[in-house]
């Protein structure tokens, strides 16, 4: 390959300077003429059947246009095919407090507020199921009448290999409980959106991270032709998981829309954004490894009970996810997940950064980092036993390509002084150490696996100008700036000469959408691939005048020349006139379809990517043994990203990742209390780091090529949050001496760990009472190399 | 968004004015920076049909020196112009450590001396929106009957939750009510009454003009506060403390009080331990735990009550030993 102009170098996103100025046109800013205000009425109960609602008042209410409840839209819908539970209003059961009951539309967001106020819903209330453990007791109410088990949503039980043959060769096994505490995604900005529907087509403006999910979901609930629906991304301020599937307000601004004839918005409050929520499931584990005397792993056996509020949502992927990434990182010969995922009368949970792999993340390398001590071990010592290796395949037949795991070990141990440093820190003061893997893509996708999972389309014209079409979505991770940046290292221009038309159903092609960090690989492959098709075109025309054959021919600055002698060379544009000239109008589309991959289990696609990212991270902390306050000071955080297209991004990216890690390990906490009430639901009482929480975060690339991304790329969006919050609570253990098995690490759990009375007794972590089903025991595929 | 509810807004120039605006307008209120009246009006937690607005009131708004050594601070200052005043710098050091501990640099550009010390009484129940209060159950600072924090009975625990009452109390200071009716001068700890829906022993007409401080030679003062985070964060308890030393280093005079326990700024006697002593680690542990032993915290704020109880102690003998050192 000849030198890259643009892949690999620090460059400013092509959005940038629009979202720096205010210039970015977000869907709070959207306005069209006779546009009207929607609202939600929320429900107060957190289990209840709506015995009445009279919206008569609200209705006659001067400046309201209309009033809709749930019999207005009672088709069902989900983000996943298998679960479709949710309706956009409540029908005639409400399940959480904060759940939709009824919508209105009005002249002014005021006007629209106070109809909500008028409308009188009698609920006759149900006793509300708030812990795992009421959900799943004997004589427990039903949340979903649907579950096989009461309250059980997901079951999973699977071994591989002989788990309790590997515990008896082992030399050491221990058993734990760890608790991770759920929390919210938190973007700055609220969900937005302005439907207009007009002459029987709709079109919506949302912040969505699926605009493909989404219009696919307004078609169904709405009942208008697929090809009716248009689904267009303003700008978006931050997703994190949180707009990854279609939500009640969309359907609602929809139908709303469709009833008054006029455009209708509705923006979401903070407080509705925390009720909305989708964000990191709450998780309660128990987790048994063995290890021989050498530190060499037998094998891991795991239990987790995901608390998944109150609707499916992405549920049955959550719950596969926490069982299948936990052995990607290092060899576990013999491996046993059971998970369930519980109903519980909550705002429901859903993907966050990192999706599943977080929380038994959590409880494993802490796990690791007891078994190094009780063996004597260096805790990364214990890990570098058992790393993975490139090219293999793990127990859950999870196909692992290039993994640069141990050189991102190597930078963190080496950036961080931890051989010099560890255990020579002054009291209060230490370091932690935790590593991870995670996807590039899902492997597969539900609603139509045969399908393409990106497409893209590229066109020039005459003029020389050269446009994107794809319908990935932007929600300030880059993406827009990195199909840019391919096009123009490719043809011979730079990433700002390129138009990214993307996230449009109406007229990009479909692409899924920006979830399980998936944009860059797939949207990236798929770009590529139209592009090349009009390279070779664009070639085969210079060839002619240049008289050299094609394969002696590269793209320079705005040329193409012989690579031999750069002199010999014809402007681009020349370049593509000629090939419109032999080819006619120049346009290409190309798609991307990961290989096939899983082993031979039901399930076993969930977990799969064509390629996974590696992240290490060292972590160091200051406790105050006075105060028990944990201060982060610094955190070293090496990440395998495969090639980093444009560094900037992906340093960014880690940035973001520790960031949210810090919130994730020392506050941040989406807390129901008894009633069913969210404990914070404002940005006051909801913590979140201030930059003055916020520690240094050394972030170093590693950048094992991979052969199936593009240009060798891998992910960076979610990888680096994995491994974050289990080195700040190993660091905080060095720090103090005392072992914390969950999170968040709050001043006043630190303290009352740190001051405990003799004698006093300890809050010990339990897991519900459930018996699992006996677990299916698939054989572990042997490494299928290049499978595409 | 959430939004404001309508109001009358009326912008005098001078103090006069002001105070005749009462008269004219039933159930008016004032504000100052409205950092913290605004957030509380969007909640309806309160519906003023009138405001009068302190920002244009000149006379609010400097700080002299008075010819027997005290300072007049304006009530109509903001935090920001007080912090970086040469002359507040130069006399009230601890005053300008403590103000940076108040909520965010935006806030405090904004919010006021005055309205700090008016700041309304919080509580995990109440500071919260119209939809989420009525799915708890109104409580008494609200329209309803039952106090959420203790059910049983007939107040209301909402807490002091201003950070500079504490320290200002501790060095004496003394503030001026003006109203139609005329002026009174009373010393700041007399302003709060142990009620979180009552919490000022004022008429809703007086304004607080200015607040004065005695001379405070040899005094050494300080604030330490208690939140979540360096930011944003109202105190889950606030610790203000003033000792006076004399050339022995024999302390003679000695107040603590605590912020964010009760509905109003606790002053604590058993600080009159310390009297007549040289101070020592030791002796102030005594003190401190003597405090933290009558400070009753509950549930209602950040962090859990028994925290905040045990981190008065710690916090106190944090704070007195740095001041005796
Ligand atoms: C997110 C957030 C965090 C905050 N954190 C803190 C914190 O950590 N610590 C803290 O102490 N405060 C905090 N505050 C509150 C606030 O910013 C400050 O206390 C500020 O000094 C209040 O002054 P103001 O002028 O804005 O008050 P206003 O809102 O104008 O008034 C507050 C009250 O005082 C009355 N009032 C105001 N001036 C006078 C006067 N001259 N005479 C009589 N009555 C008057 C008003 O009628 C009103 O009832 C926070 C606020 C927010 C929004």
């Amino acid at each position: 390959m000849s030198e890259m102009r643009i892949v690999g170098k620090p460059r400013t996103k092509i959005d940038a300077v629009s979202k720096v100025t205010g210039a970015a046109k977000y869907g709070d800013d959207m306005m069209l003429p006779r546009m009207a205000y929607g609202k939600l009425l929320r429900s107060t109960q957190p289990h209840a059947y709506i015995r009445r609602i009279d919206v008569s008042r609200a209705r006659a209410l001067p400046g309201v246009l209309d009033v809709i409840t749930g019999k207005d839209l009672p088709i069902h819908y989900g983000v996943l095919p298998n679960n479709q539970d949710e309706t956009a209003l409540a029908m005639d059961r409400v399940r959480y407090i904060g759940e939709p009951v009824a919508a209105v539309a009005a002249l002014d967001e005021r006007t629209a507020e106070r109809a909500c106020d008028l409308i009188e819903v009698e609920y006759e209330p149900i006793k509300p199921l708030l812990t795992m453990e009421d959900a799943l007791a004997p004589n427990a109410g039903r949340i979903h009448d649907w579950t096989r088990t009461p309250n059980a949503h997901k079951i999973v039980s699977l071994e591989f290999g002989d788990v309790e043959a590997a515990f008896g060769r082992a030399d050491l096994v221990r058993e734990d409980t760890f608790l991770y505490e759920g929390n919210s995604h938190v973007p700055l900005e609220t969900h937005a959106v302005v439907a207009k529907f007009e002459g029987g087509h709709l079109t919506l403006w949302s912040g969505t991270q699926v605009p493909h999910y989404v219009q696919r979901a307004l078609a169904q609930v709405l009942n208008i032709p697929h090809g009716h629906v248009r689904v267009i991304l303003p700008a978006i301020g931050g997703g994190f998981g949180g707009k990854s599937e279609p939500l009640s307000f969309e359907f609602c601004a929809s139908e709303l829309s469709r009833r008054t004839g006029r455009p209708v918005k509705i923006v979401l409050t903070r407080e509705e954004q925390f009720y909305t929520h989708r964000g990191r499931h709450p998780a309660k584990m128990w987790m048994k490894t063995g290890v021989k005397r050498d530190g060499e792993l037998t094998g891991l056996a795991v239990k987790i009970f995901l608390d998944g509020g109150a609707f499916s949502s992405f549920g049955i992927a959550s719950t596969y996810y926490t069982g299948a990434l936990t052995p990607i990182t290092y060899k576990v010969p013999a491996y046993k997940f059971d998970g369930v995922r519980v109903f519980t009368n909550k705002p429901p949970c859903g993907p966050k950064r990192g999706h599943g792999g977080p929380q038994p993340r959590f409880g494993f390398e802490i796990q690791l980092d007891k078994l190094a001590e009780d063996l004597g071990m260096d805790p990364i010592a214990l890990r570098r036993r058992n790393l993975v290796e490139p090219y293999s395949t793990t127990v859950n037949s999870l196909r692992i390509t290039s993994c640069g795991l141990s050189e991102c070990i190597a930078q963190v141990e080496k950036g961080s002084g931890w051989q010099e440093r560890r255990g020579k820190m002054p009291p209060g003061k230490g370091l932690g150490f935790a590593a991870s893997a995670y996807l590039s893509g899902t492997g597969t996708t539900m609603w139509h696996p045969d399908l393409p999972h990106s497409g893209a389309h590229v066109q020039i014209d005459r003029g020389g100008a050269i446009t994107v079409f794809c319908g990935s979505a932007e929600i300030g991770q880059g993406s827009d700036h990195l199909l840019a940046a391919l096009v123009a290292e490719e043809l011979g221009v730079y990433p700002e000469d390129v138009r990214v038309v993307a996230g449009d159903t109406g007229i990009t092609p479909v692409d899924l959408g920006s979830y399980s960090s998936r944009v860059t690989f797939m949207s990236g492959n798929a770009t590529l691939k139209a592009t090349g098709e009009l390279k070779a075109k664009l070639l085969e025309a210079a060839s002619r005048v240049l008289e050299t054959a094609p394969e002696e021919l590269e793209f320079g600055d705005y040329e193409i020349h012989d690579r031999n002698d750069h002199a010999n060379s014809i402007k681009l544009v020349d370049a593509i006139v000629r090939a419109e000239a032999q080819f006619g109008t120049l346009g290409a589309t190309g798609s991307y379809s990961p290989p096939r991959l899983g082993g031979n289990y039901r399930g076993s696609v969930i977990g799969t990517s064509p390629a996974y990212s590696f992240t290490a991270c060292v972590a160091q902390v200051d406790v105050d043994a006075d105060t028990g306050e944990v201060r982060v000071e610094k955190l070293w955080v090496a990440h395998d990203c495969g090639r980093a297209l444009n560094p900037t991004l992906v340093h960014g990216q880690i940035q973001g990742c520790a960031y949210m890690g810090v919130g994730e390990a020392l506050m941040e906490t989406q807390q129901i209390d008894g009633r069913g009430l969210h404990m914070s639901p404002s940005l006051l009482e909801y913590h979140l780091p201030t930059s003055i929480e916020t520690p240094e975060i050394e972030t170093i690339l590693v950048q094992a090529i991979d052969p199936e991304g593009p240009y060798g790329a891998k992910e960076a969006g979610e990888g680096p949050q994995n491994p974050i919050v289990p080195a700040i609570t190993n660091a905080v253990y060095q720090a103090t001496g005392v072992r914390f098995d969950e999170t968040p690490l709050s001043a006043d759990k630190v303290y009352r760990a740190l001051h405990k009375k003799k004698g006093q007794r300890e809050t010990t972590l339990t897991i519900p009472e459930f018996r699992f089903p006996e677990p299916e025991r698939p054989t572990p595929r042997e490494y299928y190399g290049d499978c595409s | 968004m959430i939004r404001l509810p309508p109001f009358r807004f009326f912008t005098p120039g001078t103090l006069t004015e002001a105070t005749r605006l009462f008269a004219e307008h039933e159930r008016a209120v004032v504000v100052s920076g409205g950092t913290d009246l605004y957030p509380n009006m969007k909640r309806l937690q309160v519906s003023p049909p009138s405001l009068i607005s302190l920002r244009g009131v000149r006379e609010l708004k400097t700080i002299q020196a008075g010819a027997d050594g005290s300072i007049h601070l304006g009530a109509g200052m903001t935090l920001t112009q007080i912090e970086r005043h040469a002359l507040v710098r130069e006399r009230v050091p601890s005053l300008v450590e403590a103000i940076p501990l108040v909520s965010t640099l935006p806030l405090r550009n904004m919010g006021t001396l005055g309205g700090n010390l008016c700041l309304d009484t919080r509580c995990h129940f109440i500071n919260q929106t119209p939809f989420w209060r009525q799915a708890v159950g109104s409580c008494l600072k609200d329209v309803g009957d039952v106090c959420r924090v203790a059910p049983g009975g007939s107040r209301c625990w909402a807490i002091a939750s201003a950070d500079l009452p504490p320290l200002l109390i501790a060095l004496g200071a003394r503030i001026r009510l003006v109203s139609e009716r005329g002026e009174r001068e009373i010393p700041l700890s007399e302003l709060y009454r142990d009620d979180g829906i009552h919490y000022l022993n004022k008429m809703q007409d007086e304004i607080l003009t200015r607040v004065i401080l005695p001379r405070n030679e040899n005094v050494r003062a300080g604030y330490l506060k208690l939140r979540r985070r360096g930011a944003f964060d109202f105190p889950s308890l606030g610790v203000g403390a003033a000792l006076q030393f004399n050339a022995d280093g024999v302390c003679e005079s000695a107040r603590v009080v605590l912020g964010a326990v009760t509905s109003k700024p606790l002053e604590m006697p058993q600080a009159q331990g310390l009297v007549g002593e040289k101070l020592s680690a030791p002796l102030i542990a005594g003190v401190a735990e003597a405090i933290a032993l009558q400070a009753r915290p509950l549930q209602l704020a950040d962090y859990t009550y028994a925290f905040r109880k045990q981190m008065v102690a710690v916090y106190t003998s944090k704070l007195l030993n740095r001041l005796a050192d």
